[in-house]
This record gives structure tokens, C-alpha cells and sequence, in this order.
């Protein structure tokens, strides 16, 4: 299946060339700007080069940032997209099921962010919350402000229950996307049902998936609000991830090393988009057909 | 038996994903006091107080119309400028399209804050600050991207042939476009334009620092009233409640849509 070939068609594309690029560009050079000078004040600006990059790299808090980052949008990943492709599986194909479990799903997307924080802050108190008495109710000694790994549990629960009807949104609409014929196919060769999702289901969805892999990893890895209101990214340094890490940087010290730091920190997430989305353009095309 | 299993497994899931929501409608019906004084499953002296506060004091209603306003705005301006983007992508192939196609999604990838500077700059440049239309544009940021990527995965799933008998038939482009081809796809155009209410919707570092007072969004309303009155949580619990419920709307009249599938994915 060629495409036409056309050049004219970049006047189709050119208001969105237009819009995206007054909003990025311009922040873009500014940041670019500031990352290599240092700054005292109006008219007192000197060029620095790459100094505020070099300090950057070889800051301690920074790598301990940078790897929690890592672990939390690997779980992230791990957790999610496997859970939301199960629910989008369960998920009933007609009826007044599809309705109510798609309006279900949405909800806890549509809570603003610190909101979410404020919300899961009482929801996980051992006193009065419903989830922080019924573990304490199990016996259970459990508290997020004091223990690291009860913090990071907590964080993990919240975000879970945040995004995963995400995946599963888009994966629902991916399968209901699959043409009835391939499933009677399926059925006459007797598949089994996992032969079914491996070869039919899966392949099918490679599209949806990609979306929602690409988007859960840039979005968990720019995660600020909900933790940052839920823990203050303590105990200690524990849940202190990139972003919130960055916050900290650029009030705490001049615009210099935080625009090294947003530099530093685009390019990571630019470079493991682009791996995932390779892979997932890439990965098991020799099955299809 | 197998269906039950799995019909059993998603009620527990969707269950279980009620409990937290079922909290926050909880301690809306309840007084301050009430929810910090001691724990109860249930509020057992409802009270619609925080609620009827919110109707009725402007610094609460207008969050949510202002709101309503610019996440409008933006998914209108999302949807016209991504469509046409849109099947460029799908249809033609063109000097660098894959990496125009990639860079779109791009700009999702920078920390929010980096924008905050120089887009308040930007705007009060042009004398935007604190208007609906500057929310608006700020949000096609990260809105047209993902509009671009999800309708261009539903354009590729409409059969070439359709475009190609219509030209045949002396469709010009617009027309073909709007009368045939939009029609088409009406599925994909609920869907990018419930992700775009919900990503507008929801997001908070750029609303807030572009408005003062005449655009301000709901979240910042919630974040501002919290810290001058030291935590009302009822309030907030009853705003939280009210926020989900524009955002229910949209997508149950998108559902049918939803439910009908889309062909992402370029083969």
C-alpha cells in the first residue's frame, strides 16, 4: 500500500507546523539561553558553556532522582499496560455494560492532578481514611510519611488507579476496532483463546499500544502533582522524583543549572520515546499475514 | 464460564477503582469537622452545604464556567487544525514527514515548567494574559499532538479507494473532505476530542500561571481556597466531585462512538 507522493500536502499540515511551533520554539531558545550563562541580576549576565551541564552530570541528588525516576515509570509501564489490556479484554462487547464500564473508567481521569494528591492525603490517613483503616485493620503497621517503601506504595497505588483506564480505554477501542471475521477464522481453526490474543487481539492493537506506552512513559516520567502533594516527596529524599527534584533546583538556585537540568532531562525522555516507538513499530511485524 | 470469570475480575477492578471517589463523594456530603473528627463509612448527617456554597459564591462557579470555556476553545482549535494534519499523515507521503510526525509528539516531552517563563512572557508580549483564548492556545501544545496521532491512526483505517472514487467523481477537496470523509470517521473525532477535553481539563501549571482572576481555572480555585482557609476538605471533596462531571458528560455521548472501535495503527 504506497502512499501518493505530494509535497503539497505540508499545506494540510501547516497550521499545526504553525501553532506547535510558536508555543515550543520560543521556550525552546529561551531555555537553550539560559542553560549556558549565569545570571545576577538585569544586564548582569556572563556565558558559562557548558559549566551548568558538567555541574549537572555529576550531581549526586540529580542520579539518585534519575534512577527512582527509572524504577517508577518501569513499574509504571510493567503494572499498567498489561492491566489496562486485561480490563479493555473483560470488558463486555454490546449492551448497557460498554456504557457504564466506559463511564466508570474515565472518572479518575478527569480529577485535576493535585486534587488527586489532596484526595488520596485523607483517603490513606490511619485514622480516618478508608484505605489507610482497613490496612491497619489487617494488622498491618502501615504510614506513607514515615516509611519509604509505604510511601512509594502509596504512590504506586494512586498512580496505578489513575492512569491505568487510560491503557484500557485505548485498547478497548483498539479491540472493538478488529474485524468479526478474523474471530470466526479463529473459531473454525479451533484456536484457543490465547492463540487468539497472541496472533489476532495483540497484533491488532500494536497501534493503541504504542500510543499508550509513548504516553504513560513521557507522562509518568513528568510526574509532579500528585506525589509532590501526597508525600512532599518524603520520607527523606524517597519520593522525590525528577520533576519534583527540578522544582526544588529552580527555587532553590539560580535559572542556570534548572535549564541545564530541563536540557538534560527532554533528551533523556526523547531518547527512550524514540527507542519504544522504534521497538513497538518494529517488534513481531514478521507475524502479520 | 470463562465469560464469568472475567466479567467477575472487571467488577472487582472497577469496584475496588470506586473506592477512592466513593471517599471523596463521602466527605463532600460531611462537614469539616466531621470528617476530621472520626472515621464513618458513611456520612451518617448528610449535608449539601459544600455544595450549595459552590453554587452560590462566584469565586467557585466561575472556576468551573472559565474552565468549561477554554477547554472548549482548545479542543475546537485541536480538532480543526489536527484533522487536516491529520490525513496529510495518513494519505501522502511528503519531504520529512516522519519526523514532522514524531516532533509533534515531541513537544509532550518537556518538563511543564520550562514553559511556564517563557510563555508568561509570550502572552503579556501580546497582551493575553488572563483571557481564555491564551489558556486555549497554551494547551494546543500538548493537545494537537496527540489529536494529530489518534486521528490519523482512524484516517488510515478508511479504505484509499473511497478518496480515490470520490475524486473520480469530481469531488473537490474540501468537499470531499467535509461530506465524505469527516462523516467517516465521526468515531475518531469523539474519541481525540474526549482525550483533548480531559488533558485541557485537568491541567493546571499553565492555566494558572496565565490567569489572574477573569479566566481562572477550577483547579487553581481549589489549590487557592485550600491554603486561605487551612484545608476545608468537604469543600474541596464537593469542588473534586463537580469537577469529574463535565468531563462524564463528554464521554457518554461519546461512548457509542468508543464502542464502535477505531483502526490505529498504519500497517
Amino acid at each position: 500500500m504506497g502512499k501518493w507522493e505530494d509535497n503539497k500536502a505540508w499545506f494540510l499540515v501547516l497550521p499545526v507546523f504553525v501553532l506547535v511551533a510558536i508555543s515550543a520554539i520560543i521556550p525552546l531558545m529561551t531555555v537553550v539561553n539560559y542553560s549556558v550563562q549565569d545570571i545576577f541580576g538585569p544586564g548582569e549576565r556572563y556565558f558559562v558553556g557548558i559549566e551548568w551541564f558538567e555541574e549537572m552530570l555529576a550531581n549526586k541528588r540529580l542520579h539518585d532522582a534519575l534512577w527512582r525516576q527509572f524504577l517508577f515509570s518501569g513499574l509504571v509501564l510493567l503494572i499498567e499496560i498489561p492491566l489496562g489490556v486485561l480490563i479493555a479484554l473483560a470488558m463486555p462487547k454490546r449492551g448497557w455494560g460498554v456504557s457504564v464500564s466506559l463511564v466508570l473508567l474515565a472518572l479518575p481521569l478527569l480529577i485535576p492532578w493535585n486534587v488527586i494528591g489532596t484526595i488520596w492525603i485523607i483517603f490513606t490517613r490511619p485514622d480516618i481514611g478508608l484505605l489507610g483503616v482497613a490496612i491497619n485493620g489487617l494488622g498491618v503497621e502501615f504510614d506513607h510519611t514515615a516509611a519509604p517503601l509505604d510511601a512509594w506504595i502509596t504512590v504506586m497505588l494512586m498512580e496505578v488507579w489513575h492512569w491505568t483506564p487510560l491503557v484500557a480505554l485505548l485498547a478497548y477501542a483498539g479491540l472493538r476496532a478488529i474485524p468479526e471475521a478474523y474471530f470466526q477464522a479463529a473459531r473454525i481453526d479451533g484456536a484457543s483463546p490465547w492463540a487468539v490474543f497472541r496472533y489476532i487481539q495483540l497484533p491488532k492493537m500494536r497501534g493503541v499500544l504504542t500510543i499508550a506506552v509513548l504516553l504513560r512513559f513521557m507522562d509518568s516520567f513528568l510526574i509532579y502533582a500528585e506525589p509532590f502533594v501526597l508525600t512532599g516527596g518524603g520520607p527523606g529524599n524517597s519520593t522525590t522524583f525528577l520533576s519534583i527534584y527540578l522544582v526544588k533546583l529552580s527555587t532553590a538556585m539560580d535559572v542556570g543549572p534548572a535549564a541545564a537540568f530541563s536540557i538534560i532531562y527532554f533528551l533523556i525522555i526523547l531518547l527512550f520515546s524514540w527507542l519504544f516507538y522504534q521497538a513497538l513499530q518494529n517488534v513481531g511485524t514478521g507475524d502479520r499475514q | 464460564m470463562r465469560l464469568q470469570k472475567r466479567t467477575v475480575g472487571l467488577i472487582l477492578y472497577l469496584g475496588v477503582m470506586l473506592l477512592p471517589i466513593y471517599w471523596m463523594l463521602n466527605m463532600s456530603l460531611r462537614t469539616n469537622a466531621d470528617i476530621l473528627g472520626a472515621f464513618a463509612f458513611y456520612p451518617a448527617d448528610p449535608t449539601f452545604a459544600n455544595y450549595v456554597k459552590i453554587f452560590t459564591e462566584e469565586a467557585w462557579y466561575s472556576g468551573y464556567i472559565n474552565s468549561t470555556i477554554y477547554v472548549s476553545i482548545n479542543t475546537l482549535i485541536s480538532l480543526s487544525v489536527a484533522l487536516p494534519a491529520a490525513y496529510a499523515f495518513s494519505r501522502y507521503r511528503f519531504l520529512g514527514d516522519k519526523h514532522m510526525f514524531f516532533w509533534l509528539l515531541t513537544n509532550r516531552m518537556a518538563p511543564p515548567a520550562v514553559f511556564l517563563l517563557p510563555f508568561f512572557q509570550l502572552y503579556s508580549t501580546v497582551g493575553l494574559i488572563d483571557t481564555h483564548i491564551a489558556v486555549a492556545i497554551s494547551h494546543c501544545l500538548f493537545n494537537v499532538p496527540l489529536a494529530v496521532w489518534i486521528l490519523e491512526g482512524f484516517m488510515s483505517g478508511v479504505p484509499r479507494e473511497i478518496d480515490e472514487t470520490a475524486y473520480i467523481d469530481g469531488y473537490s477537496f474540501p468537499r470531499f473532505f467535509v461530506s465524505v470523509f469527516v462523516p467517516l470517521i465521526r468515531a475518531g473525532i469523539g474519541v481525540t476530542a474526549f482525550f483533548c477535553f480531559m488533558f485541557s481539563w485537568v491541567e493546571l501549571l499553565l492555566a494558572r500561571t496565565l490567569t489572574t482572576t477573569v479566566a481562572k481555572p477550577i483547579a487553581a480555585t481549589m489549590t487557592r481556597t485550600v491554603s486561605a482557609t487551612g484545608l476545608d476538605w468537604g469543600l474541596l471533596a464537593a469542588a473534586g466531585i463537580l469537577t469529574i462531571v463535565p468531563g462524564a458528560l463528554v464521554i457518554w455521548f461519546v461512548r457509542n462512538y468508543m464502542a464502535k472501535g477505531f483502526a490505529l495503527g498504519r500497517v
